[in-house]
């Protein structure tokens, strides 16, 4: 798999399609596996963790009748490489950082990755663009039966599949929404949205990191309790909700338009003007503003820019992206200045081509 | 900068990490140890698993029993429960069997189940431990070898065999 050649794309999770795609980013859902006869990453001896790889590698890499997936040996590749594969939700960031034999099999169009030796042995995860737990969990089900047939997994009647941590047992398995919720930020909405679904036993988290404010008001929302339920209810429970917060958003677009058209008008203005006359800028200035402008694009305040164009261009300004775009490695103050560059040229075009709104 | 509930100067800064998101508290001494000192139902219901194992060791518990129960080891793989409560991962799928007493407060904490309703592999009805069962001999083997302990080691050896070709119901 050629990283390079993959920092060209957006990767499935940006991708920009599927259904309410202008609020639901992505679905996702992950599988934690063991393997029965090793001990949980934790006790492994380095010997443990290459066998568990040797054994897993082969398997993961042919989990889709479609073609062999890539793998990448985690443990040698470069940390802009790692860091790469994070921004692209491709592995954890865990799985980045850790030490020793680990790998990750990707498939072709992003959809499916494995990661081996991460906290558990096996991590399976897919992920659709849009509104699609359904189609995710049909995907990943399909996947995790296959891999059934060729290893024991550790499980227990009672309690269903063993985990290296207690809050993973029974289903193994976090079902996730990604959605870009910037009108609930703005007209403060946002906390009172997230106490009631914490009261409902869902977790909320923001994109890359846990800050105040989440990095382009990107939320991940989850599922928390794992065991008891079965696999089918876990994803109605995370999907059942996704309408709901859907419109709550467009609510508070509705409200913003109507009661303060010109105040919004200008912010998302002023967050494109910026975008595209910046000098210098940070990633996390980059992605505040680029969320204005997604939200003005939805609204019809800015017609000069494509959703499309602009979900690329908040994975194009990560560090890591942006500096396998570049083809060099680039500290912070040159990465802000390469960033700022970035985005006035794709954001300057006279004839934005397949990034015009028709 | 002020007390975020009162005129005072706020001489605490609270960085909430429970719930969905770090939260930023400026408080005066009083309203800080009001704050932290409150009951808050949802800051008990944090499931953090730290959390959880701390609360569910101080309930109850003498110093000595807590030292007792710290002391069990699986005997598959070797972690003591001390191990497990300090890095809140489990060291192999039977530490759950081997602490089960101790785990089933800590699952109905997290979960509020105890009972698995999900997805079973097709051909493991009756679990895989005795599968599990082979971390346990294949430890003892490579100590029977370290002490020259060949006639051991052999049938250990053997044994593992036996275990490996046997096929799971």
């Amino acid at each position: 798999m050629n990283l390079t050649e993959l920092a060209r794309s957006s990767g499935e999770w940006l991708r920009g399609s599927g259904p309410e795609s202008d609020i639901v980013i992505s679905s996702r859902i992950r599988l934690a596996r063991n393997l029965a006869e090793f001990p949980f990453i934790s006790r492994c001896t380095p010997a443990d963790r290459g066998e568990v790889e040797k054994r897993l590698r082969n398997h993961v890499i042919h989990v889709q009748a479609g073609g062999e997936l890539d793998y990448l040996n985690v443990n040698d590749l470069k940390g802009i490489d790692r860091q790469f594969l994070v921004e692209r939700q491709l592995i954890s960031r865990e799985h980045a950082e850790s030490e020793g034999a680990r790998g990750v099999a990707i498939a072709e169009n992003e959809q499916v990755s494995l990661m081996v030796n991460e906290e558990d042995h096996l991590r399976i995860q897919v992920m659709h663009s849009g509104l699609d737990l359904t189609g995710v969990w049909q995907q990943i089900n399909e996947i995790e039966t296959i891999l059934c047939d060729q290893v024991v997994f550790a499980f227990h009647p009672k309690l269903g599949f063993l985990t290296a941590c207690p809050t993973n047992v029974g289903t193994g398995m976090r079902v996730s929404v990604m959605l870009h919720l910037p009108a609930l930020v703005i007209t403060r909405q946002i906390d009172k949205v997230f106490r009631s679904l914490q009261k409902i036993g869902l977790a909320v988290r923001g994109l890359y990191g846990e800050g105040s404010q989440a990095m382009g008001d990107f939320y991940q929302i989850s599922n928390q309790i794992t065991l008891g339920k079965s696999e089918e209810t876990l994803v109605s429970q995370v999907g059942d909700i996704v309408p709901q917060i859907i419109e709550y958003e467009r609510k508070a677009r509705d409200v913003l338009v109507k009661e303060s058209h010109e105040t919004l008008h200008d912010r998302v203005s002023r967050a494109y003007g910026i975008l595209r006359t910046a000098q210098t800028i940070s990633s996390e200035e980059t992605m505040h503003l680029l969320s204005s402008v997604r939200m003005g694009v939805n609204l019809g305040l800015i017609s000069d820019v494509a959703i499309p164009t602009l979900n690329e261009l908040f994975i194009h300004t990560q560090p890591a992206h942006l500096q396998k775009l570049r083809g060099t490695e680039l500290d912070t103050a040159d990465r802000n200045i390469e960033r700022a560059r970035y985005l006035r040229r794709h954001l300057n075009k006279q004839d934005s081509g397949n990034g015009g709104k028709n | 900068m002020k007390c975020q509930q009162c005129d005072k100067l706020a001489t605490f800064h609270i960085t909430e990490l429970t719930g969905g998101k770090p939260q930023e508290l400026h408080l005066c001494e009083d309203h800080a140890r009001q704050y932290l000192t409150r009951s808050d139902d949802e800051t008990a219901a944090a499931t953090t698993l730290a959390g959880v194992l701390a609360h569910q060791m101080a309930v109850g518990q003498t110093a000595e029993e807590l030292a007792r129960l710290d002391q069990r080891v699986c005997p598959v793989c070797g972690i003591t429960f001390y191990e497990f409560r300090n890095q809140g991962r489990l060291g192999c799928p039977h530490d759950y069997l081997a602490f089960s007493a101790e785990l089933e407060p800590l699952i109905i904490n997290i979960h509020g189940e105890t009972e698995h309703s999900g997805k079973r592999p097709a051909r493991y009805a009756g679990g895989t431990d005795s599968r599990t069962q082979l971390i346990r001999l294949r430890r003892e083997m490579k100590a029977a070898v370290s002490e020259e302990r060949y006639e051991q080691a052999k049938e250990l050896k053997d044994k593992i065999k036996m275990v490996e070709a046997a096929p799971l119901e």
